[in-house]
């Protein structure tokens, strides 16, 4: 006993002085305050008289009936929502009470959204761009989140996310450009549609492989908690990509060194193909979260109102806190998976109809608003119009746009140009100007 | 002198006497820091960059598996009780994680550095490294990078490490734009360099050949300083031969060197590749030009290691003053073997046979 509480002072007197050396050489970035004591790790003290466990490895009684723990996936975690599916809300006192003026701008960027998929989508078909992700029946899970959000609150997405850059202010052209890849795309041309990114609206660029952004975004929330200023990262992923090992190092990097994190899980029932039964075998995404120490939940990712409590909450309580939260928002792949992909040969179109009519969160808000004398039909009809206009414009523009200059296929490989590079880049034009006929010149700006 | 730990290592006792020769190069340092010099090994001169960075950065935080009580090979010892249990943790026992965090602490605007344990175990985060680290930049338009992200691992032979304590991975990443590669081999270009990778704006590799860490010392500058990226060192001027490698085996070829000199009156340049990637072809090539032989050796495995790209690139460059064969001292095609290390690695013998072979050609 006095050589556990001999070792504790040790360590007390270590922690002091560790602080009075860090405090000399303090900024403001060695506030305190919201570090959870975790000072030189001590392990419980040791106590044999007890019968209780004394290993490190973990806090529990003894027992001597020996049981499996049995997963439940019968009666999962269950899903928080505010509205039911007619977008009646049940419980008062889950209703956030937003503005009229706010849940007009919601729905109106969640068809703005639509929209634009709807467009993008048949541009594809018709060969003026190469590829396209729809957002279909998800549009909830983008623009309840990123309500909740700061502004400054820095985002890493998977790849189905659009509203969120959306909501955020993103404009239509700057879309259209990434997609048509041409020279007005921030992101200069060099990847596939839909990887957008935007360093003004704090939207990491998105990047093909699936969750590679989970434990990066572990990182960048370590790095704002040091920083101090009120400032939360949240990660967005599908519940296919949390197969992934990068997710699993994400969520017990974020626990472990207490990032104000939020991940937002969207869990929309298929991975291309792959059904959920196929991905994974316990009670969701959820459920993994109390394994890591995270504080979890499911909600209906069709119920707006649902998502942007949630998230506030978390967002909330991960800043104060500094520790991860898990959201797993429950919602439906309405659309393909791209337009490489042609969802019929695996799964009916009865299941697909029953979402997009039964159970989307565009009707669902719209049914709150025009139950409060919000919205009504005129207002539907004028705004699919104006909205249709805008984006065809947007989309006329960017059609008419040439393509980046080929100069730009060599920089950003490093901040700065390698000699190397450079010898490659001049190669490069003397074979051009040999055999420019061979070459789609000019599409591209000089 | 001190001992060396490892008794039965014969190449760890002929490359740790070659050290006092190194203390002539601090002469030879770019912008030669002023100020006092201390006795290091090569972890200490690790130690050092390590804390000059975390003095005269706020953001700069140092993390991996063990990094907090000092590091397996000690590289961080003190750093913690100094800077403070925020700026030097431990991570869990995951190497993707620990890459995949380095990004996004690089991406926040905060200095990175992440240690990975062993250069063998680097592969789980290859992806990261690869997919993600190299390509932010050019994939984000400019918009976003992790140019300050550094990965530190121990790297190379070690007497006894076999399959995964012992091996040289750069030649993966060589291939893969975006990334910086650097090696050194000493304390003195260990700190200069390390310093100038954390600096440097685009994410880097550096590989500390381990089996230095206590052998090889030093007086090496308290003050930080900076050794130029992509730049090679000619360690020893001479008209006949090339020699190139970095890392450890730049002390093999020296001796190399010393024999073709004294047994066959072969004068040799010895080069320090010291940056694998982006390399520098000019200094090489022109020292081709003038040998008109070139000789480049690794412990990495022959083929696809580095020395492929650099004898493809000299013959490109350099054919007509060739006099021979471009020839590779390297590993062989197996996994790093445990009891037949003095059999698989490229020793001083095998190094003057090939150049006897390219005097004889």
């Amino acid at each position: 006993m006095a050589a556990v509480s001999s070792m504790s002072k040790m360590y007390g007197l270590c922690f002091h002085a560790v602080r009075q050396t860090a405090g000399l050489k303090a900024s403001r970035l060695l506030q305190r305050r919201g570090f959870r004591v975790t000072v030189v790790q001590l392990q419980q003290p040791f106590d044999s008289s007890l019968e209780k466990p004394q290993f490190p490895g973990a806090s529990a009684e003894f027992v001597d009936q020996l049981e499996f723990i049995q997963p439940n996936v019968i009666s999962g975690i269950p899903v928080y929502r505010v509205m039911d599916r007619q977008g009646n809300i049940i419980n008062p006192s889950q209703d956030p009470q937003l503005s009229k003026e706010t849940v007009l701008n919601f729905y109106q960027k969640m068809t703005l959204l639509n929209t634009m998929d709807r467009i993008l989508y048949e541009s594809q078909r018709q060969g003026r761009i190469s590829f396209y992700m729809t957002n279909y029946g998800e549009e909830g899970t983008h623009i309840g989140s990123a309500a909740a959000l700061d502004p400054n609150d820095l985002v890493f997405g998977q790849y189905r996310e659009a509203g969120v850059l959306m909501y955020r202010g993103f404009p239509l052209d700057h879309f259209m450009a990434q997609c048509y890849a041409n020279a007005d795309d921030l992101g200069k041309g060099r990847q596939m549609p839909v990887h957008y990114g935007s360093k003004d609206l704090n939207f990491v660029t998105i990047s093909s492989p699936l969750a590679t952004q989970i434990p990066q975004a572990a990182g960048a929330a370590y790095a704002v908690k040091r920083e101090n200023i009120n400032r939360a990262v949240i990660c967005y992923f599908g519940e296919g990509a949390a197969s992934e090992g990068d997710a699993h190092a994400g969520f017990n990097f974020s626990a472990t060194l207490e990032c104000p994190l939020i991940f937002f899980c969207r869990n929309n029932g298929y991975a291309i193909s792959t059904p959920t039964n196929e991905q994974y075998r316990g009670d969701g995404i959820a459920a993994r979260g109390p394994g890591y120490g995270m504080l979890s939940i499911r909600v209906d990712g069709n119920d707006v109102f649902a998502v942007y409590n949630a998230t506030k909450e978390a967002r909330r309580r991960a800043v104060a806190e500094n520790q991860p939260f898990l959201i797993e928002a429950m919602t439906y792949r309405i659309g393909h998976h791209s337009t490489s992909d042609d969802s019929s040969a695996y799964r009916s179109v009865d299941e697909v109809n029953y979402w997009d009519k039964q159970d989307h969160p565009i009707s669902r808000l719209r049914h709150y608003m025009t139950a409060r004398g919000w919205w009504s039909e005129d207002d539907e009809r004028s705004w699919r119009k104006q909205s249709r206009k805008t984006v065809m414009e947007a989309f006329e523009r960017a059609e008419r746009r040439l393509k980046p200059n080929p100069e730009l296929l060599f920089t950003d490989v490093y901040q700065e140009m390698t000699p190397s590079l450079n010898k490659q880049r001049e190669s490069l034009w003397r074979h051009v100007q040999q055999y420019k006929e061979h070459y789609p010149l000019d599409l591209y700006e000089k | 002198m001190a001992t060396c730990p490892n008794a039965e290592c014969t190449k760890t006792i002929k490359i740790f006497a070659f050290f006092m020769c190194e203390v002539l190069h601090f002469f030879n340092l770019i912008g030669s820091p002023k100020g006092p010099t201390q006795k290091m090994n090569l972890f200490q001169s690790i130690t050092s960059a390590l804390d000059n960075t975390l003095a005269s950065d706020p953001t700069a935080v140092i993390f991996g598996e063990d990094v907090a009580f000092g590091g397996v090979f000690r590289c961080t010892v003190g750093l913690r009780d100094k800077y403070g249990k925020d700026r030097v943790f431990n991570t869990p026992l995951c190497e993707q994680g620990i890459v995949g965090f380095g990004i996004g602490v690089a991406v926040a605007g905060a200095t990175a550095i992440a240690e990975i344990q062993f250069a063998d175990y680097i592969f789980p985060a290859f992806d990261q490294i690869v997919n993600e680290a190299a390509k932010y930049r050019y994939r984000s338009g400019n918009l976003f990078d992790c140019g300050n992200l550094t990965i530190r691992a121990p790297w190379g032979c070690v007497g006894h490490g076999a399959l995964y304590h012992s091996q040289s991975p750069e030649a993966f990443f060589a291939h893969c734009p975006g990334l910086k590669i650097v090696i050194p081999r000493g304390p003195i270009q260990a700190k200069g360099l390390l310093l100038s990778c954390i600096a440097d704006k685009n994410p880097c590799i550096f590989f500390e050949p381990k089996i230095l860490y206590r052998a090889a010392v030093e007086q090496v500058p308290e003050e930080p300083y900076t050794i130029p990226l992509s730049q090679a060192e000619i360690l020893q001027e001479g008209s006949d031969v090339t020699l190139v490698s970095w890392g450890t085996q730049i002390h093999v070829l020296k001796e190399v060197a010393s024999m073709a000199q004294e047994k066959l009156g072969v004068s040799c340049e010895v080069i320090d590749l010291q940056t694998i990637l982006p390399w520098d072809i000019e200094t090489v090539c022109k020292s081709v030009v003038k040998t008109g032989r070139l000789l480049i050796s690794h412990e990495a495995p022959v083929t696809g290691g580095f020395a492929a790209e650099i004898s493809s690139t000299v013959q490109e460059e350099c054919f007509l003053n060739l006099e021979a064969p471009i020839s590779r001292v390297c590993g062989y095609d197996t996994p790093f073997p445990h009891i037949f290390e003095p059999f698989y690695t490229p020793d001083k013998w095998k190094c003057f046979e090939a150049i006897k072979k390219m005097i004889n050609y």
